[in-house]
């Protein structure tokens, strides 16, 4: 029976179907983050007020878990899936050329992209989560000053430039991972792939532009 | 002979393979005299008529109709599967797609699950492999029963005609990255899927098939649909998507 589900688990359209499903996970956070970015837009208060409260529930330990879980289980499988995707041809074409029918840009650097973004994600984390702690009170109560750390680590312009290009990286990811996500589950159909595919390019341009105007914002904020 | 027929000299490059066991090499030859009427194969056929007067061993390739319906013929020609022209089959490509003076490489498949056995001719058996863990229906034998007894929608019997239009060439696997199977496993899980003769073994074959094609070391796919655009029938990557709901389901459901 354990064997049976273990074969179920290791075939490789489930591998490709938890890819898919881990991957979309991945993008509804990414949504839900920019939302929740866009209050620096707002003010200062509104932002670290937002951050203070997201962070002060005991369950922000359980979310984070599952969305390291998430992200490992995506890392992994892609690790795993591009191992054997290797393997499976020992000895390469000497000539290969793209029929320009099928594969994208986006679609043929998958792994480089994804690379870049796991890296990215570790550098985002070490600046923001465990950067620099000021401390703001608004009323009575004292919390973290996000806002001004923000608008600090944005005056460099060599990261704020490093942080824009990494947008543009989960944007090409995006763009062809999240239909393909759809494929993988299953969901193909002549009326709404063309829609879906359309929909993929919208949602890795929303994310790219929408991640990429709170840089150049805080950058300008400082300026002034 | 058409009056616009016109003599080529090539550059070919070929893929030179004594054995399974030995290295191969790209060999030059210059070919004179291609009629820009002949097909790609004729080509072939006339160097190795050159080769066989110069007492060289002729290349081996695989051809069987030569009318794009057998799935025998194969070859990447100039890095892509079965050549330039989308929906078309090597035998169905003509010379005349070259220009006089052009350069042509010439490749057998290149997968794990399809190793050469000489020059560019790969075995491709564990297509057979995949087809024989679930790739057929049980159906009882004596007199054939009325055309109408079975009824089935249009649209399926369409969809299931389009998938069933396969010939198991391996262009799918030859011309995709990971060199992945999914699209020759998905048209042949798809072709029964979607008639009422396949539902009797539908809850093991999506799970037997899928799991032979892992198990012969075929890539994973990452839809990227180079398949469909080298399939000489054009098949659609829809057929993967159908592949995948049914595994799913044949995993879940299935009591074995």
């Amino acid at each position: 029976m354990f064997e049976r589900f273990l074969k179920v688990l290791t075939s490789s359209v489930i591998k490709k179907q938890l890819m898919g499903l881990t991957g979309l996970l991945l993008c509804g956070f990414l949504l839900t983050h920019l939302i929740g970015n866009f209050l620096i837009f707002v003010s200062p208060e509104a932002f670290n007020t937002y951050a203070y409260k997201l962070t002060s529930t005991p369950l922000i330990y359980v979310a984070e878990a599952v969305l390291m879980g998430i992200f490992l289980l995506h890392l992994g499988l892609a690790m795993v899936l591009t191992i054997e995707n290797k393997k499976a041809r020992p000895v390469g074409y000497y000539m290969k050329q793209p029929t320009g029918r099928g594969s994208t840009f986006a679609s043929s650097t998958m792994p480089i992209t994804g690379i870049v973004i796991g890296i990215f994600i570790v550098l985002h984390i070490i600046h923001f989560k465990f950067g620099a702690h000021y401390s703001v009170t608004y009323g009575d109560v004292e919390m973290r000053d996000l806002y001004r750390l923000i608008i600090e680590e944005f005056q460099n312009k060599a990261f704020a430039f490093g942080y824009i290009v990494s947008m543009a990286f989960i944007g090409v990811h995006i763009s062809h991972g999240f239909w393909s996500a759809f494929q993988s589950l299953g969901f193909n159909h002549p009326k709404y792939t063309t829609v879906l595919r359309c929909l993929s390019t919208i949602y890795a341009i929303t994310i790219f532009g929408g991640f990429s105007s709170l840089p150049i914002y805080c950058f300008l904020q400082g300026v002034q | 002979m058409s009056s616009e027929e016109k003599q080529l000299t090539l550059n070919l490059k070929v893929w030179r393979q004594k054995d399974g066991k030995d290295k191969g090499q790209m060999v030059d030859y210059t070919l004179e005299g291609v009629s820009t009427d002949s097909s790609f194969l004729e080509m072939m056929d006339q160097l190795n008529e050159k080769l066989v007067v110069e007492n060289q061993d002729p290349v081996a390739f695989d051809h069987d109709c030569r009318e794009g319906i057998c799935g025998m013929c194969s070859l990447m020609i100039n890095g892509q599967a079965h050549g330039p022209e989308s929906e078309t089959t090597t035998c169905q490509l003509h010379m005349r797609k070259f220009n006089d003076g052009d350069t042509v490489v010439i490749e057998p498949w290149r997968a794990r699950a399809f190793p050469v056995v000489k020059d560019l001719m790969v075995d491709r058996s564990a297509f057979d492999e995949i087809i024989m863990a679930g790739g057929y229906v049980n159906v009882n034998t004596g007199n054939a029963q009325d055309a109408n007894e079975i009824l089935v929608p249009k649209e399926d019997a369409d969809l299931a005609m389009d998938a069933a239009a396969c010939i198991g060439c391996a262009a799918c696997v030859a011309s995709c990255k990971n060199a992945s199977a999914m699209l020759f496993v998905s048209a042949k899980i798809s072709q029964l899927a979607l008639l009422p003769q396949g539902k009797l073994e539908s809850d093991k074959r999506a799970q037997a098939m899928v799991e032979k094609m892992d198990e012969l070391g075929f890539g994973n796919c990452t839809n990227e649909a180079e398949c469909e655009a080298s399939c000489p029938k054009g098949i659609d990557i829809s057929n993967i998507a159908r592949m995948n709901r049914e595994y799913f389901k044949s995993a879940v459901v299935s009591k074995s």
